[in-house]
């Protein structure tokens, strides 16, 4: 399982990568895994406000569809586009390439909410059990 | 899923390789079964492509020993068994008085008085009782479920992969029909059929060898293995209905657009439902309908036409050949090809457009 060390994560396997105020926004390599082939990312609106926690996004599996959710506030400034021809990138680049968008965040302090590294492969380790 | 859950699951004869192979499991029609292995749309492409191994062990079968007419067995099912050569294979359905479908089944021909019903799994038990308490006179049952492995080799190549197993003879089998091929000193029923839509054979074999003839097949470096999730993709892309979703004791084979396997020329149980039925205009019909995105409906999505609740979709799913969204449903009132119609859940809404099937056309 890869869970890059420099990244923050929610209960929901979303991943957060700051930078300075700026944050890319995915879900995790347990989630691509989980759900299997991704056939969809239903991303949101370029210019949209989020708000911690709120449903953010959809993706979409051959056999499910799952909802995913902010990992911090603020508002989106850029959405990763090659996913609309390539879903599959979500299964190949979990946190390079197959990144969901990219927001400006409002409240870095937020991240505290959020889980690292470490944390999230020991909450991993619960949810095999 | 909770552990009693897990617990109360049965396991085929592949269940250790399967997960020793890494494949994904989840439970189906009340067995442990390998939904993937490397990868839904990997296993259809190569399922397509080239040749797969599918483990449908959890299938029913049963045997009998029956005169099809003073048996009643002919009044069970509606396809035409009587008419049916020896060596062939007949698909159709056994309906309850009111017409809906208690299951759908492929019949094999024998010899003149003997029989293998082929069944789903989770109808294993229903199937048993309702043609137990249906056959009449001197008749032969035997349920062989447990005893019998059942190997689904699939895919352009598949009768290339089985004549290294099974001799030459493998590729004179005409489409739904089947042979005894002998292996491993054993007489083998091997069919002409599938799920696919692609050229495809389904294997017999006793329980205790099922791991064998697994085995021996992915020694062939073009055979492998795949799960139901793809299977179920493949199904549907050709509009092979799935019983418990597109065919259910709610509606009949006429409803289901499945007329062609129903011998109306004969009599059998549920046709008077049935006769009523053509005559006064089904309630509510299957139709089969596209995403116009790579969304996908999902089975028990609401189905809106002109804002009007109008069905529920059956089946749904990705088509990784169409690559987009395709589904089955039941619809009331006027539905024709080309119709709009948007499936919802909650938030979501998926617009679809009425399709003929299959969706998938090979080329």
């Amino acid at each position: 399982m890869n869970i890059p060390k420099d990244l923050f994560y929610t209960k929901d396997h979303e991943w957060a990568r700051l930078e300075g105020k700026k944050a890319y926004v995915g879900i995790t390599d347990y989630a691509q895994g989980a759900l299997g082939d991704i056939t969809f990312a239903g991303l949101p609106k370029n210019g949209d406000a989020v708000k911690q926690s709120d449903l953010c996004a959809t993706v979409e599996s051959v056999k499910a569809a799952s909802d995913v959710y902010a990992p911090l506030s603020g508002r989106v400034v850029s959405l990763n586009e090659k996913l609309a021809a390539h879903p599959e990138l979500v299964n190949k680049s979990p946190y390079e390439e197959g990144y969901f968008f990219v927001m400006d965040v409002s409240d870095e302090s937020e991240k505290t909410k959020l889980m690292d590294a470490a944390s999230y492969g020991k909450y991993l380790e619960g949810i095999a059990k | 899923m909770e552990a009693s859950e897990v617990g109360s699951l049965q396991k085929t004869p592949l269940y250790n390789i399967h997960v020793s192979m890494g494949a994904k499991m989840a439970p189906f029609g009340g067995w442990f079964m390998p939904i993937q292995y490397e990868g839904i749309l990997a296993e259809h492409a190569h399922t397509r492509s080239s040749v797969s191994v599918f483990d449908i062990c959890h299938m029913g079968e049963f045997i009998l020993e029956a005169d099809p007419v003073s048996s009643l067995l002919d009044r069970i099912v509606t396809q035409n068994i009587v008419s049916m050569p020896i060596g062939a294979c007949r698909y159709g359905f056994m309906l309850n008085e009111g017409g809906g479908v208690i299951d759908d089944l492929v019949v094999y021909r024998l010899g003149d008085a003997s029989w293998m019903l082929v069944v789903n799994a989770a109808t294993i038990s229903g199937d048993e009782a309702h043609l137990r308490k249906n056959l009449s006179g001197k008749v032969s049952f035997e349920n062989i479920s447990n005893a019998t492995g059942k190997l689904d080799v699939q895919g352009p190549g598949s009768a290339d992969a089985l004549k290294k197993i099974f001799g030459a003879g493998i590729a004179k089998l005409a489409y739904y029909t089947f042979g005894k091929f002998k292996l491993w000193g054993m007489d083998l029923t091997v069919s002409r059929t599938g799920y696919t839509g692609e050229l495809g054979y389904e294997v017999y074999i006793p329980s205790d060898n099922a791991v064998r003839l697994w085995n021996t097949l992915l020694e062939d470096k073009r055979v492998k293995p795949a799960g139901l999730g793809c299977r179920d993709t493949l199904r549907l892309e050709m509009g092979y209905p799935l019983y418990g979703q597109d065919l259910d004791t709610g509606h009949t084979p006429i409803a289901a657009g499945f007329d062609k396997f129903v011998d109306l020329g004969k009599e059998f149980i549920g046709k008077d439902a049935l006769l009523k039925e053509k005559k006064g205009g089904v309630k509510e019909r299957l139709v089969s309908f596209k995403s116009d995105t790579r969304r996908s409906p999902r089975h028990n999505f609401a189905i809106f036409k002109e804002g009007l609740r109008v069905g529920t979709v059956t089946s749904g799913s990705f088509s990784p050949s169409l690559l987009s969204g395709i589904g089955m449903g039941y619809v009331s009132g006027k539905c024709g090809i080309g119709d709009k119609l948007v499936t919802k859940d909650g938030n979501t809404e998926i617009p679809v457009t009425v399709v003929k099937k299959p969706f998938y056309n090979k080329k």
